[in-house]
């Protein structure tokens, strides 16, 4: 079972993630957008989105140490495991509130403002509940796992995170997942559903990120693109001699 | 020198009716679908008025456009890279739905459905944004023909910045009207905004275009256009904005706008310019500097030098030809009497203005005096001050002079032209007087008053060189050919999506230049009524009649 779970499952997620990616930017790029609902009201995304969106980059932050830096590295350079667990769960705790407030209010926001709840598609619903879902139990796992201590002390990063650099590797090592807390093994469950929409659904603005941006000349010049005649290109077979 | 070219446009005010043709045309051709309700990316404004979006002219509030730093160099006035991407989440700056207008439809069921009874069924207002019943307070032109401007006027932000005292008397005696377009500016502030660089301008003629493949809908554009002509797609999710009606210009044709003017108003032509000077032009330090500062920046097409250059950046001859010819040029830069709108905002703009004299005459003609007389129109200009202030408040960041001088060119020409209508001698002091000579006033009156569909838009097809393969049913493989269109299916639904340039473009060009009634050959079946203006029946309109009936 835990071999399905945490080996099977997370593979075809990922699977559906990548290759999802791919043909969602191949065919649609023309849907690819943030779909901003800031013209219909502003008054609560103004608090609700920067609270929401840099509590998330702070949590993605968080994974990535957490997840990818291997427990001898910290140890390495002198990190004690004391030092190591209090940032995190500060930076965590303060990422994670801030994550929940601003989903709660961007939540509430799409339920009651009229124009923005009829813009909400099936897709963003189901999207949501995911996202809400994985974020409340990452939570818990948080306060009730690393500050409460409910069921045992439990040091991720010798068990999920082992997992998980061992699942990139394409070497997983499911029993390690099978021996976290349940909490911990729903979270990243979830997560794993979470990416395996991930492509279908409004989040891939998260890949346009625009760090470019900062780097690029203020104006752009583009040529008029001579590979497209009319409005379509000529179909596959129908290549031009000239 | 580096040399490029842009397609530009200049209005004459004082033509314009306000009857908003240009707007609905416009509107037809590009954004009557979900989503772009309250775009109008040509709108027609009062002034005095707030505009639209209302008080878009306010860039202490809306942060529109460039600033200069404290060192002099450029500044997009709603913030750095860096804050621009801070922000990127909310934008604080993005104009809400109301200060557009929320869209609306009206329940008209209820008229055909309402069962025989006492009082007339009331088709009532249902927003386009929520569906809800809505009660309509604002629109595009709430404050059309000043229409409750005792109410609203005083919050257009360019008559704050006149003295208070006259306005009430303003009001009553001084109102124009201000088509607008997207300005394709030189320096434009909307592309420098955009995160995902999917704001780009052509380089062959400097429109201004957002790639809709990869606007990421941040908005930023929204916000860094003081224009406020970058409109967000509510339902697409992506910015849009006037495309100078590319695929019309590709093939020589005058953008929607132009064509369908009913006071002939608009003129579009080339303009040559020196990329290399335009950010230092804008990097003026005196607002009332950038004026002349962005005329520095276009480059003479009859200058042996520049056409030297202009070819070396492989700018086609044909192109140098109708810069040489463009009324753009001349009435930018040989007549001077168009300016920029709004040149304080450092975008460079490129949709100038020939501010209007006929407030001016109209105040002339209501005392009794003669409205055509050299003295009287002189006299007006200089005591009519509250309205030549608020032109120049319009068109050289308050700068008077210009204004001043253009308004005289104007009535001066006024004055000359009606000796020659009525068959006295001209009288040469009056070009004298505003320092023209006779023959230019002649020719700027022609070119005003009357020219022609093919002075008054000197177009160059794209590239010559590939206009054969543009045209889509040349000898290259025809549209059918490429998906196959579904012949057995009929209605919106059926068929490969017909393309928005070329053939339906080409078809109408040659009906728009020929003398006689003409219908596109060998396409029986395929008539777009779109562009159908009304000559004749083309063949394949009506099902062919049957021999024997």
């Amino acid at each position: 079972m835990s071999e399905f779970l945490f080996v099977v499952v997370p593979y075809l997620c990922l699977a559906t993630f990548v290759v999802g990616h791919l043909w969602r930017y191949r065919y649609d790029k023309f849907g690819w957008t943030t779909r901003s609902s800031q013209l219909y009201e502003n008054r609560l995304l103004r608090i609700g989105s920067p609270l929401f969106h840099f509590g998330l980059l702070g949590v993605v932050g968080g994974h990535i140490i957490g997840l990818l830096v291997p427990e001898s590295w910290t140890d390495a350079v002198g990190i004690s495991e004391r030092m190591y667990h209090v940032v995190a769960v500060v930076g965590g705790l303060l990422a994670g509130l801030m994550t929940v407030a601003g989903m709660a209010i961007l939540i509430y926001r799409r339920r009651t403002v009229g124009p923005v709840f009829s813009a909400t598609t099936v897709m963003d619903k189901v999207m949501y509940a995911f996202l809400a879902v994985v974020i409340v139990l990452g939570m818990w796992n948080t306060i009730a796992g690393s500050i409460l201590t409910i069921g045992g002390e439990y040091d991720y990063r010798e068990g999920v995170s082992v997992w998980y650099r061992s699942f990139l590797a394409f070497n997983p090592d499911a029993t390690l997942m099978a021996a976290a807390p349940l909490g911990f093994q729903l979270h990243a469950l979830v997560a794993f559903g979470l990416f395996a929409l991930w492509p279908f659904t409004r989040l891939v603005h998260v890949f346009s990120a625009p760090l470019g941006y900062l780097t690029r000349p203020y104006i752009v010049y583009r040529s008029r693109d001579d590979s497209r005649l009319g409005s379509h290109r000529p179909r596959r077979g129908w290549d031009r001699t000239g | 020198m580096k040399v490029m070219a842009q397609m530009a446009m200049v209005m004459n005010l004082d033509k314009c009716i306000g009857c908003h043709t240009c707007s609905v045309t416009c509107k037809q051709a590009w954004t009557n679908r979900s989503g772009t309700e309250y775009v109008w990316f040509n709108n027609v404004e009062t002034r005095p008025g707030l505009g639209y979006p209302r008080t878009y002219e306010d860039q202490e509030k809306w942060q529109g456009g460039w600033e200069l730093t404290k060192r002099g160099r450029m500044k997009l006035k709603g913030g750095g890279r860096l804050k621009n991407l801070m922000t990127i989440f909310s934008n604080p700056k993005l104009p809400s739905i109301n200060e557009y207008y929320e869209p609306w439809t009206y329940d008209y069921s209820t008229l055909t459905d309402a069962p025989a009874q006492e009082h007339t069924p009331v088709a009532r207002p249902k927003s386009l944004i929520s569906g809800k019943d809505l009660k309509i307070e604002w629109s595009a032109n709430w404050d059309d023909d000043l229409g409750g401007s005792t109410a609203t006027a005083h919050l257009d932000p360019m008559l704050a910045k006149i003295a208070d005292k006259v306005k009430f008397e303003f009001e009553q005696t001084f109102m124009f009207y201000l088509p607008r377009i997207c300005e394709h500016c030189l320096n434009p502030s909307c592309a420098a905004s955009c995160p995902s660089g999917a704001i780009y301008k052509r380089a062959e003629d400097g429109i201004v275009l957002v790639d809709q493949d990869r606007c990421r809908g941040w908005r930023k554009c929204v916000s860094g256009c003081p224009y406020k002509k970058v409109y967000f797609n509510h339902r697409t999710g992506k910015a849009e904005k006037c495309t100078f009606c590319f695929p019309r210009i590709e093939v020589g044709l005058p953008t929607v706008c132009a064509e369908t003017c009913v006071g002939r108003l608009r003129y579009i032509g080339l303009m040559l310019y020196d990329a290399d000077k335009v950010l230092e032009a804008a990097s003026t330090t005196d607002d009332q500097g950038l004026y002349e500062a962005q005329r520095d920046v276009f480059l003479d097409p009859s200058d042996p030098e520049v056409i030297r250059e202009a070819e070396k950046a492989g700018i086609a001859r044909n192109w140098i030809d109708a810069a040489q010819r463009s009324p753009v040029y001349a009435l930018i830069n040989t007549y001077k009497v168009a300016l920029p709108l709004h040149p304080e905002y450092r975008t460079m703009p490129m949709v100038w203005y020939i501010p209007p004299l006929s407030p001016v005459v109209e105040v002339v003609a209501e005392t009794g005096e003669d409205a055509e007389n050299k003295g009287n129109l002189f006299a007006a200009i200089d005591a009519l001050r509250i309205p030549v202030e608020y032109l120049a408040e319009l068109f050289t960041a308050g700068d008077v002079g210009p204004v001043d001088a253009v308004l005289r060119k104007l009535a001066a020409m006024r004055c000359y032209l009606r000796d020659i209508n009525l068959g006295r001698d001209p009288d040469a002091s009056i070009p004298a007087a505003v320092g023209m000579s006779e023959e230019d006033m002649y020719d700027m009156y022609r070119l005003l008053a009357i020219a022609k569909y093919d002075e008054r838009y000197v177009i160059p097809p794209a590239h010559a060189e590939q206009a054969h393969a543009l045209e889509e049913l040349s000898t290259e493989c025809s549209v059918s050919e490429y998906g196959g269109g579904q012949h057995d299916l009929f209605g919106e639904g059926s068929g490969v999506p017909t393309p928005i340039a070329v053939e339906n473009f080409q078809m109408l060009q040659d009906r728009q230049t020929s003398d006689s009634l003409s219908g596109p050959e060998n396409k029986s079946g395929r008539v777009n009524l779109l562009n159908w203006d009304g000559k004749g029946s083309p063949p394949g309109m009506f099902p062919p009649k049957d021999a024997d009936s």
